[in-house]
């Protein structure tokens, strides 16, 4: 029932659960705002960060180690994919990007399914984070707090790369025009790469950084990929400040439903992705002309 | 588009195939649920197909319409007195119906992947809601299980469809008349219309149709054709799975067709059986246990890969290929064109006006700005009937965004335009066009994978069917007056032994003849070119002046063109914009002796500023 200990806490779950929603959509958005191809395997490869981490975490017992095997392999799968596959349908319609990035999902989940079942895997949060820490109001799980401060920093790095950096302004330059890029004699080509490359990533990390709240299983993607499309809508496609905000608006809701009855959350977020559509149609921070 | 002979010949070889598929998929070892299973995809994927192959809206969340028809027709069956199975396919029809247009009227709020997203969103909702929620009614996590076979009830006999056979004749059935009404559904005027809003949905909005309208009923249909296969699903099984509603139900209503093929509509019957076939092979047969999902998923990502249109594309492909290739007929003579072209001008007709002299369009105070741009600052321009006027100005006058407000593309910022009496300024393109008032394009917006009759017929069916109108079973060759139309729109343009070829195949300069056709199509009574002569040859620009001159008889004209020379052999008067101002105004020969046009042209200091 309704406390304020509860709502409290329910905030910074919210907040939590935003955070690393957050994240992954940023991945999704400068993937689509890059390179124009919606990835429908994200939530796949969200999955796959957690598995990676778990069989690091099986053979060295090291979170960190974990964390970065789960982050660069991901890296590496999304570069591969790029290179191999999502490369030639640059210029095929939308509609055959989506189907196939929707069958890689497939083929990434049942792979996985494959070699370690069905059965969820958990990996335990690092000693140092385990336990409780009491906040003076209330008592929160450490790790909980350990991984907002964690997806922070994630999140900054990542506006980092993309506003401090001179690669990050070439994405930049390249969500508001690709040919123009191209032309101006940078290698596109390889932009493209790298950027599909860091937004597989950015999906890779929050699955194994989230691993410890919630275990991974083959299909733990597909919620993600669903609620990752919400907050891209809420936010506007290809606007990494909307992808943000988006994220933290819906992990809230997610949280303060769930409070009440969580069978009610999706139909709380259908109607805040309702309300954006209808009075913004393009997204919060959107810019139209970029769909 | 089958020829009238022919018109019957899908639907009589499709008749053949159901009665003789239980004799002969037994032996190539399919077993007779799956080939009911198939049936029952294949109907989902009719409906489908004309939402994705046909317009273009790929959706990943048919399993929201496909559950709900089926959870309802099943709770009525189960939970209620009512026993008669085709009355409850039929609510559970409708109800599927009605909620496809509740989510349309949202998810067609945008398009493209926009509108993926949201479906998928929607659908996530309604399984959630058929989960927890609603499990009084649907079970929950269970289903609603003794839902019973189908069966026919005429009062005096009926019979009950409880084997494997006789649910296949009954769903056999049932697959065929969605068949027949999908064919109709495709070869009337608004199954043309939906090719078009795939194709281009800017220029068939620009043509007079309400595109958002026949999205959102092909949108329901397809939620129809879900809901009345999610029924027949229950019966099927005797219990009504609650997965029905689950991405993966999407997911694979979407592979089953890219396998099949999208636009034929039986690419997702194909597809299911493809699908459904390897399933059963790959745990029955090669005893793959759970990882049949893997080895299929894989051999998705490679047809998507390799095989582009899906096996019913890749087969057309093929019969082709093996076919010879039709001679494309010759080009006739310019001569006997130039005679044609002449005689069929004066048969093309104009949509009459309220007033018949003085000014037709009148523009005062008309201005645009693109934030701190302004691309048109106060202009007050006036056309009277049956004038040619003539409109130049240098790169980034402003000319193309005067024209985009003309035909009310672009919202001005201020200023009003008044067409024949009326106030259009804040009306659509839709009904600017159908009022009278179009345009044909700088850059070509054909419809490119559909025929030069297609094309041409798209902009006809404008003005003789109006905005909007839902004549879903009407045979398109059966709306009156359609071919004279196009016909002698064709011999207009020169492009009369050209109809039945693709865009795709056509030169540069018949696109861009058809392009003008497109406008003409439409019966305008002010018509609009923006820069008609682009891209052309000197051959070709000869010969496209001759045809603006046969056009212009009796027609009133704005011509933006940079060819002066041609543009001042055709027209009366001349407007100059420079920098989104209205310069002058005044015959060819004033307009050459002005200083300020000179100075604008030759003067060249302000030539990069603005945008056009």
């Amino acid at each position: 029932m309704f406390t304020w200990g509860n709502f409290i806490s329910q905030c910074f779950n919210g907040l939590v659960l935003g955070a690393l929603l957050a994240l992954i959509s940023s991945g999704l958005t400068i993937i689509y705002g890059t390179l124009g191809v919606l990835n429908l395997a994200h939530g796949a490869m969200f999955m796959l960060g957690g598995y990676a981490g778990w069989v690091a975490y099986t053979y060295t017992g090291s979170f960190i180690v974990a964390v970065a095997a789960g982050a660069i392999f991901v890296m590496l799968v999304g570069v591969v994919t790029e290179r191999l596959i999502i490369r030639h349908f640059y210029a095929r319609p939308h509609e055959d990007q989506l189907l196939v990035t929707f069958g890689l999902g497939i083929v990434f989940v049942e792979l996985v399914r494959y070699f370690f079942g069905s059965l969820s895997k958990t990996v335990p949060p690092p000693q140092a984070l385990a336990g409780i820490t009491p906040l003076g109001f209330m008592v929160y799980p450490t790790y909980r707090l350990a991984l907002l401060g964690i997806v922070t920093v994630a999140l900054l790095a990542l506006y980092f790369i993309l506003y401090r950096t001179r690669i990050g302004m070439i994405v930049r330059a390249g969500i508001e025009d690709a040919v123009m890029v191209d032309s101006l004699g940078i290698n596109i080509q390889k932009v493209f790469m790298l950027v599909f490359g860091i937004g597989a990533m950015a999906a890779g990390f929050a699955g194994i950084v989230n691993a410890p709240v919630v275990a991974v299983a083959p299909d733990v993607g597909d919620a993600i990929l669903v609620q990752t499309f919400v907050v891209v809508v809420i936010g506007g496609v290809g606007s990494f400040p909307g992808a943000v905000l988006g994220g933290l608006i819906a992990g809230e809701i997610i949280s303060l439903t769930s409070m009440f009855n969580p069978a009610y959350s999706y139909v709380m977020l259908f109607i805040a992705m309702t309300l954006v559509l209808v009075l913004r149609p393009y997204g919060l921070l959107g810019t139209v002309g970029r769909e | 588009m089958p020829t009238r002979q022919r018109a019957y010949i899908v639907e009589i070889l499709t008749l053949l195939a159901l009665i003789a598929a239980p004799f002969v998929l037994p032996h190539l070892g399919f077993a007779p649920a799956t080939i009911n299973r198939i049936l029952i995809w294949g109907l989902v994927g009719i409906g489908f197909d004309l939402l994705f192959g046909f317009t273009g809206l790929l959706s990943f969340g048919q399993a929201a319409f496909f559950g709900t028809g089926g959870m309802f027709a099943a709770y009525l069956l189960t939970n209620t007195s009512f026993t008669n199975t085709i009355g409850a396919t039929l609510i559970g029809t409708a109800v599927a119906g009605v909620v496809g247009y509740l989510i349309g009227l949202l998810a067609l709020r945008r398009t493209g992947i926009y509108f993926a997203m949201i479906t998928v969103a929607i659908a996530e909702v309604f399984f959630f809601l058929e989960f927890n929620p609603l499990s009084d009614y649907t079970g929950g996590e269970n289903g609603l299980p003794g839902v019973p076979p189908p069966n026919l009830d005429l009062g005096f006999w009926s019979m009950t469809f409880g084997s494997n056979t006789q649910m296949y004749a009954f769903f056999a059935f049932w697959y065929f008349v969605g068949l027949v009404i999908a064919l109709r559904i495709v070869r009337s005027p608004v199954g043309l219309l939906l090719r078009a809003i795939r194709d281009n949905p800017l220029r068939a909005q620009a043509l007079g149709h309400n595109i958002h309208g026949y999205k959102l009923t092909v949108f329901v249909v397809a939620a129809m054709y879900a809901g009345f296969a999610g029924s027949l699903l229950g019966m099927l099984q005797g219990f009504m799975p609650p997965d029905a509603f689950m991405f993966h139900t999407s997911g694979e209503i979407v592979m089953q067709t890219a396998i099949g093929g999208a636009g034929w509509l039986f690419g997702p019957l194909l597809g299911a059986a493809v699908w459904l076939y390897l399933a059963d092979f790959f745990q029955i047969t090669l005893d793959l246990g759970a990882s049949w999902k893997l080895v299929l998923g894989i051999v998705f990502v490679l047809l998507v890969v390799f095989l582009r249109h899906g096996l019913v594309g890749a087969i057309v492909d093929l019969w082709r290929l093996a076919r010879p290739a039709r001679p494309s007929a010759p080009p006739s003579e310019p001569a006997r064109a130039a005679a044609t072209r002449v005689q069929a001008a004066a048969q093309s007709r104009h949509k009459s006006t309220r007033s018949t002299s003085g000014p037709i369009l009148q523009v005062s105070g008309l201005t645009k700005r693109y934030g701190g741009l302004v691309a048109n600052s106060d202009i007050d321009f006036s056309v009277d009937h049956g004038e040619i006027r003539g409109i130049i100005g240098p790169n980034g006058a402003g000319k193309s965004t005067f024209f985009k407000m003309l035909t009310c593309e672009v919202k001005p910022s201020s200023g009003r335009i008044v067409f024949d009496g009326r106030d259009i300024t804040a009306m659509s393109v839709s009904d600017a066009c159908q009022l009278g008032l179009t345009k044909s394009y700088q850059i070509n917006q054909l419809f490119d994978r559909l025929t030069v009759r297609q094309n041409l017929a798209i902009a006809a069916l404008g003005e003789l069917r109006g905005k909007f109108k839902l004549d879903l079973l009407k045979s398109l060759p059966k709306v009156p007056g359609l071919d004279p139309q196009v016909e002698s729109t064709a011999a207009l343009v020169h492009l009369e032994d050209r109809l039945d070829t693709p865009v795709a195949e056509l030169a540069y300069g018949e696109k861009r003849r058809l392009e003008i056709g497109l406008a003409l199509a439409t019966s305008p009574s002010l018509l609009l070119l923006d820069e008609p002569l682009a891209g052309m040859s000197p051959q070709e620009r000869v010969e496209t002046v001759a045809l603006l001159k046969a056009i212009a008889a009796g027609r009133t004209m704005i011509v933006i063109d940079h060819d002066m020379d041609a543009l001042f052999e055709l027209v009366g008067k001349v407007t100059v914009l420079q920098e989104g101002r209205l310069l002058v105004e005044g015959t060819p020969d004033e307009i050459r002796s002005n200083a300020e046009v000179q100075e604008a042209y030759l003067g060249g200091i302000h030539e990069e500023a603005g945008a056009e």
